[in-house]
């Protein structure tokens, strides 16, 4: 990563980035975004361990600073879509925690009134199109939801996430090329966690750098520290400002981790022990946001009313979850089809 | 404040396991993520983690332990600076079971269609072929509507692989005729993401055997989502193309998908038969919310037929059609079977038998209302299809007949349809491979 990512910053470094208290205020911002997220699912992930979440929940930690960074990028209209690991995009687009959290549980007033679950949730109104449990399907739907904004003649940009593993996927190159012929406005973003499940990009991918993947098409493409949120940031800004320009598709490969298994049930035999801790006290993004705070002058009691804000607000969360009510039994038949 | 550490379930289906071993100790320092122990479960070795941060006050179950249920206290953590000892009575987070539902799920969707009501008198009619019918009714949508647009191979510079969208491309332009590559489960993909954000697509299969390829997008994307999201996210999408056998293509370009579109909640189904049904279908597949596929026929595309022209003439999807009235037995088919039905209807007239002929014009809603009346009259059935038997239309057709009017049955009910073999390439055996009028003749003498 390390040659494209310093570009990367470089280059940010290059623009307006406001005052000082602009980018202190920006990054207090990030840090919270993230913290939220990492708090959140360690509840989920609790909640899980507690019978109240079903199926498959695949956690977002550590890869915290990808959704944050890349929605700081993004403006009124824009919208998001990813795979099944969705919580952290659905909390970063602004969505309710509560609502989510109930989703997770089931119950009548999650996001999808307990239809969806972990790996399918919709906000309309944030512009989130899911949450889809298929992989690599959400690829050609996000170069469709670009589409609609070239069809429409508007600036908006679709942010299209992936993970490494589905960037293998067929219909992934299949919507390269015609979002490259188009010129649509998307931004492509594989998220790099270093492993499908349980296998490592090396075994399941002859490409060594993602962001050249749509490179036969002409696709611009950017490695990105994805334990950075500012390097992120940077990239995103750089991304999103290519697509609004007409400049058609770009792609992003950032390169994250998952301290967590892929799904629950994942007894994590794939890799050691060592190299996760070794991400996490070293490179976690929101140690790395927190000790980059207390260099601008941000002191400790600052921090903490924002970490006690948040235990309480994924509390709230996780009580509002457990004490709503399951969906009606009339709603089995509710939303199969729209009335003509 | 101390909390309880439950035993996690680690996989939906864990109700227990082995407390394999502790990796911290009484006293130790805790921290969000620190691996605290392992358990064994039937399937395999997992970590946890813990959750909170504190210091490890107590162990409640000692390592070595089998069958620890799910969430039993296994240990107590105590929060920063407050002190072990104080830990005999801590707070359990305790799982609120979720509230069993009071009454059972409703068993059975709400009631069927009702009867077939009489066909409405559209007004004067112009003989237009099938292909003809259906460019029309794209073209009518899209003066209509500006979401609408069509996307496909061949669609636009070519003016359709089977001319279907001849002049459209020179009407609307390029923006809204749009070519695309080979390169189906793509394009189909991104039309139902444009569908989704609000915009109107028609996507050709060049044929519905191509379709194959993109059929995750169609059912798991098209169909589902609007349930999935709680009735957020509609997909008003049509899926349009030529479907079942042509001539002399084989095996891999003549299959019926009928019934595997018709299989699917979320989905609507249409086969339309004559330039009528054509028109007034599509025209109503493009204006539905939902996504629609229309199951055209590539042998019907030359065929005419009479037309309503009255600018506002639409038919509805989820009613069936009576094309000939008739008293000793009902015929039952859908696309180019109703010819076939036609004419083994002709047939039999000549020996006398008087067959109900009904156009089934949609799969899914599908008009049993319509059959049952018949069959209440009739006292007979015979489906007639081009697919293969097993769990196909006519088997379905024939389930609901038995459900909703066995003691009306004078014989049982018979199906006519494609051979159980992929079909053949070679002339003799492609003929005998499809249904023929005579064998639905044949099928009706055994019964009558």
């Amino acid at each position: 990563m390390a040659q494209a990512a310093v570009e990367a910053k470089r280059r940010g470094k290059g623009r307006d980035n406001g005052s000082g208290e602009a980018a202190r205020a920006r990054l207090l911002r990030a840090y919270h975004d993230m913290l939220l997220i990492r708090r959140f699912e360690e509840k989920a992930g609790q909640l899980y361990g507690m019978g109240l979440i079903g199926g498959f929940c695949h956690l977002y930690i550590g890869q915290e600073a990808v959704v944050v960074g890349l929605q700081m990028a993004l403006g009124q209209g824009d919208q998001v879509i990813t795979s099944y690991r969705d919580h952290g995009h659905m909390l970063a687009t602004g969505m309710d925690p509560k609502g989510v959290m109930a989703e997770l549980t089931g119950r009548a007033t999650g996001y999808s009134h307990g239809k969806g679950g972990s790996m399918h949730m919709f906000s309309k109104e944030k512009n989130f199109f899911g949450g889809h449990g298929i992989v690599g399907a959400q690829v050609s739907l996000g170069a469709g939801l670009a589409f609609s904004n070239w069809y429409r003649g508007n600036d908006r940009v679709c942010l299209t996430y992936f993970g490494e593993g589905a960037s293998n996927q067929g219909q992934v190159f299949e919507s390269f090329n015609l979002a490259a012929l188009m010129k649509l406005p998307c931004v492509f973003v594989i998220e790099n966690n270093k492993y499908g499940m349980g296998t490592s990009v090396e075994r399941a991918s002859a490409s060594r750098d993602l962001s050249k993947n749509g490179a036969p098409w002409g696709i611009a493409g950017m490695q990105v520290d994805g334990m950075d949120v500012e390097a992120v940031h940077d990239a995103a800004e750089q991304a999103v400002a290519a697509c609004r320009a007409g400049k058609g598709p770009y792609l992003l490969e950032v390169k994250t981790y998952r301290y967590r298994g892929h799904s629950m049930s994942d007894p994590g035999k794939y890799r050691t022990r060592e190299e996760i801790q070794k991400m996490r006290s070293e490179r976690d993004c929101i140690e790395g946001a927190r000790h980059k705070l207390e260099g601008l002058g941000v002191d400790e009691a600052e921090l903490k009313a924002i970490d006690d804000a948040i235990k309480r607000q994924v509390q709230e969360a996780a009580d509002f979850a457990q004490s709503s009510p399951e969906p009606d039994p009339s709603e089995l038949w509710t939303d199969v089809l729209l009335e003509g | 404040m101390a909390t309880q550490i439950l035993m996690p379930a680690l996989s939906p289906t864990m109700t227990e396991g082995k407390l394999a071993r502790w990796l911290k100790k009484v006293g130790d320092e805790v921290r969000a993520g620190d691996v605290i122990a392992e358990i064994e479960t039937d399937k395999a070795t997992m970590e946890v983690e813990a959750v909170d941060e504190g210091k490890l006050a107590r162990i409640l179950v000692d390592e070595g332990a089998e069958g620890v249920a799910v969430n039993t206290p296994i240990a107590v953590l105590a929060a920063d600076g407050e002190d072990a000892g104080a830990t005999t009575a801590p707070k359990q987070a305790s799982p609120a079971a979720p509230k069993p539902s009071a009454e059972p799920a409703p068993a059975a969707r709400p009631p069927a269609t009702a009867a077939a009501s009489p066909e409405k008198d559209w007004g004067p009619t112009a003989h237009i072929s099938v292909r003809e019918a259906l460019r029309d009714a794209m073209a009518q949508e899209m003066r209509a509507d500006d979401r609408v647009f069509l996307l496909g191979e061949e669609v636009a510079q070519y003016q359709g692989a089977y001319k279907v969208s001849q002049g459209l491309l020179e009407e609307f332009g390029a923006r809204r005729v749009i070519d695309t590559p080979i390169t189906e489960h793509g394009f189909t993909g991104m039309a139902v993401g444009a569908a989704m954000n609000g915009l109107r697509p028609i996507v050709e299969f060049m044929t519905f055997n191509f379709a194959m390829q993109a059929i995750d997008q169609i059912i798991n994307s098209a169909a589902k989502t609007l349930y999935m999201s709680g009735g957020q996210m509609g997909c008003p999408i049509v899926f349009r193309g030529p479907n079942g056998a042509a001539s002399r293509v084989a095996a891999q370009h003549s299959q019926c998908y009928a019934s595997w579109y018709a299989h699917v909640p979320g989905l609507k189904v249409v086969a339309p038969w004559s330039s009528a049904d054509a028109k007034g279908l599509l025209r109503a597949a493009i204006r539905d919310p939902n996504p629609v596929i229309v199951l055209e026929n590539e042998i019907l595309y030359g065929q005419s037929f009479d037309c309503p022209t009255a600018e506002d003439f639409v038919l509805p999807i989820g009613k069936a059609k009576i094309e000939r009235p008739g008293e000793h037995v009902t015929l039952v088919a859908f696309s180019i079977m109703v010819g076939v039905a036609m004419k083994a209807a002709e047939a039999l007239a000549a020996q006398g038998i008087s067959a109900e002929v009904i156009n089934l014009r949609s799969l899914r809603p599908l008009d049993i209302g319509t059959i049952v009346a018949s069959v209440k009259k009739t006292n007979r059935i015979v489906t007639v299809e081009e697919g293969w038997p097993f769990a196909g239309i006519g088997a379905e057709v024939n389930m609901q007949i038995i459900e909703q009017c066995f003691d009306w049955l004078d014989a049982p009910p018979a199906r006519v349809h494609g051979l159980d073999v992929p079909l053949p390439y070679a002339a003799n055996l492609e003929k005998l491979a499809l249904p023929q009028p005579e064998w639905v003749v044949d099928a009706v003498r055994k019964i009558v």
